[in-house]
């Protein structure tokens, strides 16, 4: 017995708080992948975190990284406050669900984002509320039932899901843009790819990935189930991709020069 | 720049040119009429001086920038004006429970709703009761010339910094757009050591939380009597008022602050030649509200006016301190109409028949 072996261990990056979340709940994973590539990339004493509301509105408790509570949605504005202001070493984080992100906070990350405001956003995608009880999210699958709709998500009442990397994607400055998964170990070794990716990348750039994840409470079903529901509804509309690297940048953000002197030649 | 000289400037870019001098070189603003020239003259100076000017997306965001800038430690600060000031509310309500300093400058404009974009008062119990959800003050300046705007913007940062909490500078819309010749001060800057601020953890220290959250309310409680334990420092420390023409101890006193209390000063005067015994106290700070010395010249006084450009906002504050031992009386003028020195002098002759 004297050969035993460590051979997994907790982060550096986290504390030794207990999580609060659920019983099958993808947040916890999702936090360990992001500890991992602050460990890993030994920033630890760089970093500065951003924790809006939402489930994940006490991560302040468990990364063990400078960090900030923000208000419902405004993440990436707290980020640019803090970005604008912290020497250039240093790196940036928001944690943020799809209630949070994609709907009351839609202007505060398609600004930044449109900024190239040097931070990554961390996306969790679980297609509800899960914090205020399993409400209707934008990103609410079609038909999906939540607490507030009860007879499924009617498209004609109130549109589709928002699909936020595709949509960010149209914009110049970002620099990674990605989705992924936190459900299968294929998928949790590719978000972690993909997260070290957006955190070494963050000072060229906006950098976002998105992570597909479970919300067992709020969808009503077992973790088990969630993880197979997740797989069956939420990826083929969600699509697992990089949409953006910076050897894929669009040409137009190079390329385009506006004629100025238009209006002084008038003048003249 | 020599020393003490003198600049005739407008009230919105001696604000800002006060703002830089004070140390502050980050600014997050969205623009709102009547007060441009602020956000305009921080995008080009705070370049020159290595200093930040970031336009945001809306209040909402720019409170939020703040919150994250002042979180970080730095002297940041805002401007706006009425109703941009209610969408920044969310954000100042989360600066006060996270007790991150920053100062805020609100020029004031008609309302309620979109109002017009003439001068007003009517942010005085906005600025001084609400400033967002939850029990909670800022500290609220008022200006009534644009020297004073100048010294009131050092004053704000030092108290931001000093009580962990943001400052306001309230002055009305035509602080912001008059112009008047300004000498700024040659004060040092003060610096001011936040343990607290997040820049990134050393190995040395636990991390910093910048947090209003407490969801065990008996904690939470804790925090807010840990938050009115400063306010009644404030309250006991730093009330600021002027009194003018108040020796003789006259029978008729007008409260009036800003841009109201010079028209008032004028008004005095005339009343004077004319043998009315009339003076003026005027408050700087709106909050807290100089009630020690407001409660001195009550029992000399046989009737107050209150005149503001609103429907009467300060006037509360003058009615808890007077008490009912002295009638209040009041006028204002509502909706960006500023009131004259012609009115005023019919008001007090009114109040004497």
């Amino acid at each position: 017995m004297s050969e035993e072996q460590l051979i997994f261990k907790r982060s550096k990056a986290l504390t030794d708080a207990y999580f609060h979340y659920c019983p099958g709940c993808t947040h916890g994973i999702a936090h360990r992948l992001i500890a991992e590539v602050i460990e890993e990339m030994d920033i630890q004493d760089k970093t500065i975190g951003v924790c809006p509301v939402g489930c994940s509105v006490l991560a302040y408790n468990y990364f063990d990284v400078d960090i900030h509570e923000a208000s419902h949605g405004r993440a990436p504005a707290v980020a640019t406050g803090i970005r604008r202001t912290l020497p250039q070493d240093r790196y940036v984080f928001t944690y943020q669900g799809d209630g949070d992100l994609a709907s009351i906070g839609m202007a505060e990350i398609v600004h930044a984002a449109n900024r190239g405001e040097k931070i990554t956003v961390v996306f969790i995608n679980n297609a509800i509320y899960g914090m205020t009880g399993g409400q209707m999210a934008p990103t609410t699958l079609p038909g999906m039932r939540t607490t507030t709709s009860p007879y499924g998500r009617d498209t004609a009442l109130c549109g589709h899901p928002i699909r936020m990397c595709e949509l960010l994607n149209t914009l110049v400055e970002p620099v990674f843009v990605a989705r992924g998964a936190v459900t299968t170990p294929k998928y949790i070794n590719r978000a972690k790819k993909l997260l070290r990716q957006a955190f070494e990348l963050q000072h060229t750039g906006f950098t976002f990935v998105e992570l597909l994840s479970t919300c067992p409470t709020g969808w009503g079903l077992t973790p088990e189930n969630s993880v197979a529901w997740l797989e069956r509804n939420m990826v083929p509309f969600f699509p697992l991709s990089v949409f953006r690297e910076p050897a894929a940048m669009p040409a137009a953000a190079t390329k385009y020069a506006p004629d100025l002197k238009v209006k002084d030649d008038a003048k003249a | 720049m020599a020393t003490a000289q003198r600049l005739l400037m407008k009230g919105t870019e001696a604000i800002a040119e006060a703002a830089i001098r004070a140390g502050c070189r980050h600014f997050f603003g969205y623009p709102i009429t009547p007060q441009n020239e602020i956000p305009e003259y921080m995008s080009k100076r705070l370049p020159q001086v290595g200093g930040v000017y970031l336009q945001a997306e809306s209040e909402v965001s720019a409170s939020n920038m703040l919150y994250g800038a002042g979180g970080s430690g730095v002297r940041v600060m805002t401007s706006s004006s009425s109703p941009g000031i209610a969408l920044m509310a969310e954000g100042f309500s989360y600066l006060c429970g996270s007790e991150i300093p920053a100062v805020v400058v609100n020029i004031m404009r008609g309302g309620p709703g979109l109002g017009d974009i003439q001068p007003s008062q009517g942010d005085y119990a906005m600025c001084t009761k609400g400033f967002g959800h939850g029990d909670k003050h800022a500290i609220v300046l008022a200006p009534s010339t644009v020297q004073e705007a100048v010294d009131l913007m050092a004053l704000a940062f030092d108290l931001a910094d000093q009580y962990r909490n943001p400052c306001v500078v309230m002055g009305d819309g035509l602080i912001g757009q008059m112009m008047e010749p300004v000498t700024f001060p040659e004060a040092p800057v003060k610096v001011y050591d936040k343990p607290w601020a997040a820049t990134g953890k050393p190995p040395t220290r636990k991390h910093n939380i910048i947090n209003s959250l407490y969801l065990d309310p008996e904690e939470l409680e804790r925090h807010v009597y840990h938050l009115f334990e400063k306010y009644e420092r404030m309250r006991a420390d730093e009330q600021r008022h002027e009194t003018f023409m108040l020796d003789d101890a006259p029978p008729v006193v007008i409260c009036a602050y800003g841009t109201m209390a010079r028209i008032a000063k004028t008004a005095i005067r005339e009343l004077r030649k004319t043998g009315v015994k009339i003076g003026l106290f005027r408050p700087i700070t709106a909050w807290p509200f100089p009630v020690e010395a407001l409660s001195g010249v009550v029992q000399s006084t046989k009737v107050f006016l209150a005149v503001e450009m609103s429907m009467g906002q300060m006037i509360e504050d003058v009615r808890m301190v007077v008490g009912r031992d002295r009638p209040v009386k009041f006028f204002g003028r509502p909706g960006g109409v500023i009131p004259t020195v012609e009115e005023i002098i019919h008001q007090v002759k009114l109040l004497s028949n």
